[in-house]
């Protein structure tokens, strides 16, 4: 399976404290990963930097068969190259309704001049519709998205990323401030998304990422501490120590 | 799928998706008639000449803050500058009346001459006429296409579309936001006001531009006539402005900077390139300013570098916020309203207020009323008197427990955003 990106030797420090510590990351193509770690391990930081939004110190971040490297471009470009991002406390435009929200998400040209000459189209509209109904706010559409619950919010955000139909999704704590039952959706949803692309988790919960079933890469203070399975990693002493035993 | 929500996400016809626009443009072309009608030029004679002329100059004021508006209400720059563009336009279009006036007057006084006058002569005497006064006898390289409308005309577009464009692109490429954007534009619009004032900037320093009422072969024609046409004109301007913020504003391109305004980053993890989006906000409203100045100054007469003056600036974004950010509207309202008070205020017509001890005198003290206000609509009616629309389609103000609707600076406030 050939890498969709590859993180290696990655450092970032912030007034001399490290962050990120010579991490280094593979994701395949079509997969599905989960990333956790205690608190301050370093997991927001880590997509901060894969989605440009920090630059690192040293090291390298390559994407895509060109192995292109993310670090020259900016934000933009990146999420125009196919990386798409849910942020760990929901940020979604709270003064537009839930349909531009995703309309704004949904894959399109981002070009200005494009943009102001863009009608939505029927297809366009129906995808919308869809992508509402996934997310179960169908009844929302022309609400605005400042008055959704928290949960509703993540799921919106959700609902943009699949909008945006990137090739990586990197999520941050999809399943915070969901029901049990909504968080079972949350898992179906993102399994099934991984089996187009490549799917990024970061979660605390263990019983949301057992459910995921993948391989799972334990984070502790901005370095790779295991991988494996989830059993593999719970078993692992070193990770018991810094993160379970606790 | 349901045609109402289907409806609801497609995009509809403009004036379906913002009656407010027919409305406007009803009252506006209302407006303009009852004025012809009531002048002196044209009509009944009830309005004097000077009052259209207020009027007209009123609706170039609307103009403007229709623009800023825009880049503030809709995309989130509190730019402090725009003031320049809008006296850029006016210099631009100032140049040409003055010079083509200066002309006729020149010819004919050689005319009276045995030999027909040199294309030379002819040249040294404009230049002699206009220069003057700040010591100079030749044209200055600035002056090089005043000879011809059609380039001063493209310079009223051109310049401050450059000038936007330029700044614009320093500024927001390295991510210039909030108070110090606001910063920076006022350094550029100060800078611009100081190298006017040096009588070796070729516009003539602190003098400016005089005579502008005076359209050049249109000298028999009395100002009561022009002073209308210059009303059609600025009403079409506001008309047509309007209209082209209407459709930038409706459509995705809309969603995209409002979104912008509320929280830039998010917009950028989207795909967007937030500083082309801006720079096309900066560019397209300094052009829209420049228009707007370049039919205020012919009507005003006169334009010299105080009216770029950093204060200006700082005006017309009390304007906006007065008449309501964020809703196009409330932008024309807040500037007509304000600066027609303004007009009252410090022409001398407001009653002086005897207070027995003290009197107040509105030519002073209009500007500490205005300050007032500016602050108590800030607290305590953040929508403007826009805001008095949403009482009678009663729509209310999220409850947010004051929360912003965004994290960037220039994001909307509980109060000023409507559920
Ligand atoms: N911009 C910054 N400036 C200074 N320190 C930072 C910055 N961003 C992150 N850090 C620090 O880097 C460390 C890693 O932070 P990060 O947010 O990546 O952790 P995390 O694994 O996402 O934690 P959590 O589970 O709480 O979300 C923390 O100690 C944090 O304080
Ligand atoms: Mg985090």
């Amino acid at each position: 399976m050939s890498a969709l990106l590859e993180v290696s030797g990655v450092s970032v420090s912030f007034d001399g404290f490290k962050a990120i510590n010579n991490l280094s990351f593979q994701i395949g193509n079509q997969e599905l990963r989960a990333v956790i770690g205690p608190n301050g391990a370093g997991k927001t930081t880590f997509m901060d930097i894969i989605t440009g939004k920090t630059k690192p110190d040293e090291g390298r971040v390559v994407w895509g068969d060109k192995s292109q490297s993310l670090l020259a471009m900016s934000e933009s470009k990146i999420a125009q190259a196919g990386v798409g991002r849910k942020f760990q406390r929901p940020t979604v435009f709270e003064d537009q309704s839930v349909s531009e929200n995703l309309m704004l998400a949904l894959k399109k040209s981002r070009n200005p001049f494009s943009v102001l000459r863009f009608k939505a189209s029927a297809e366009d509209a129906v995808r919308v519709e869809e992508l509402a109904s996934e997310i179960g706010l169908s009844g929302a559409l022309t609400r605005k998205a400042g008055e959704l619950s928290h949960g509703q919010k993540q799921w919106l955000e959700i609902g943009m990323l699949l909008a945006q139909d990137p090739k990586l999704l990197l999520v941050d704590e999809p399943a915070a401030g969901m029901t049990p039952s909504e968080r079972e959706h949350t898992t179906d949803l993102l399994v099934e998304a991984a089996k187009t692309r490549a799917v990024v988790v970061v979660e605390h919960d263990m019983e949301f990422v057992r459910r995921l079933d993948c391989k799972v890469t334990v984070l502790h203070e901005g370095s790779v501490l295991a991988e494996g399975s989830i059993d593999h990693v719970t078993s692992d002493d070193k990770v018991i120590e810094v993160y379970l035993g606790r | 799928m349901s045609e109402l929500s289907a409806g609801a996400i497609r995009r509809k016809p403009l004036v379906v998706q913002y009656p407010s626009l027919l409305i406007f443009l009803g009252c506006l072309a209302l407006f303009t008639v009852a004025v012809t009608v009531l002048s002196e030029g044209f009509g009944i004679g009830v309005i004097s000449t000077s009052f259209v002329k207020t009027l007209g100059k009123t609706l170039c004021l609307c103009l403007v803050a229709l623009a800023m508006d825009l880049v503030w209400g809709y995309c989130g720059i509190l730019s402090l500058g725009h003031m320049a563009f809008f006296g850029i336009g006016g210099y631009a279009i100032g140049m040409w009346l003055m010079y083509a006036r200066t002309e006729l007057i020149v010819i004919e006084s050689l005319a009276n001459q045995a030999l027909p006058p040199t294309a030379q002569e002819i040249s040294d005497g404009i230049a002699t006429q206009i220069f003057g006064v700040v010591g100079a006898s030749e044209f200055p390289p600035i002056w090089a296409f005043s000879h011809s409308l059609t380039l001063q005309l493209l310079a009223v577009i051109l310049v401050p579309g450059l000038l936007a464009l330029v700044f614009g692109w320093l500024a927001f490429r390295s991510r210039v936001t909030g108070v110090y954007l606001s910063i920076l534009t006022q350094a550029m619009t100060l800078a611009l006001s100081l190298y006017l004032f040096q009588n070796d900037s070729g516009l003539r320093g602190n003098n400016g531009l005089s005579g502008l009422q005076n359209l050049p072969g249109l000298g028999d024609v009395p100002q009561s006539v022009v002073s209308v046409w210059f009303l059609w004109a600025s009403a079409l301007a506001l008309g047509l402005g309007y209209l082209a913020c209407v459709a930038i504003v409706s459509g995705k391109f809309g969603s995209v900077i409002r979104a912008i305004r509320d929280d830039e980053a998010r917009v950028r993890f989207l795909g967007y390139p937030v500083e082309a989006y801006k720079l096309f906000i900066f560019t397209f409203t300094a052009i829209l300013a420049g228009i707007a100045g370049a039919l205020y100054y012919p009507q005003a007469g006169i334009i010299n570098p105080a009216e770029i003056a950093p204060i200006a600036s700082i005006y017309l974004a009390v304007w906006v916020a007065i008449g309501g950010r964020g809703r196009l509207y409330g932008a024309v309202i807040g500037a007509a309203f304000v600066s027609l008070l303004s007009t009252w205020f410090t022409g001398g017509q407001a009653p002086d207020v005897n207070l027995g001890f003290y009197t107040i005198e509105w030519v002073n003290w209009w500007t500490v009323l205005l300050g007032l206000s500016f602050v108590a609509v800030t607290l305590f009616a953040p929508k403007g008197i826009g805001g008095l629309f949403d009482l009678i389609t009663a729509k209310r103000s999220p409850d947010r427990h004051g929360a912003d609707l965004g994290p960037d600076a220039g994001a909307l406030r509980e109060k000023e955003a409507e559920t």
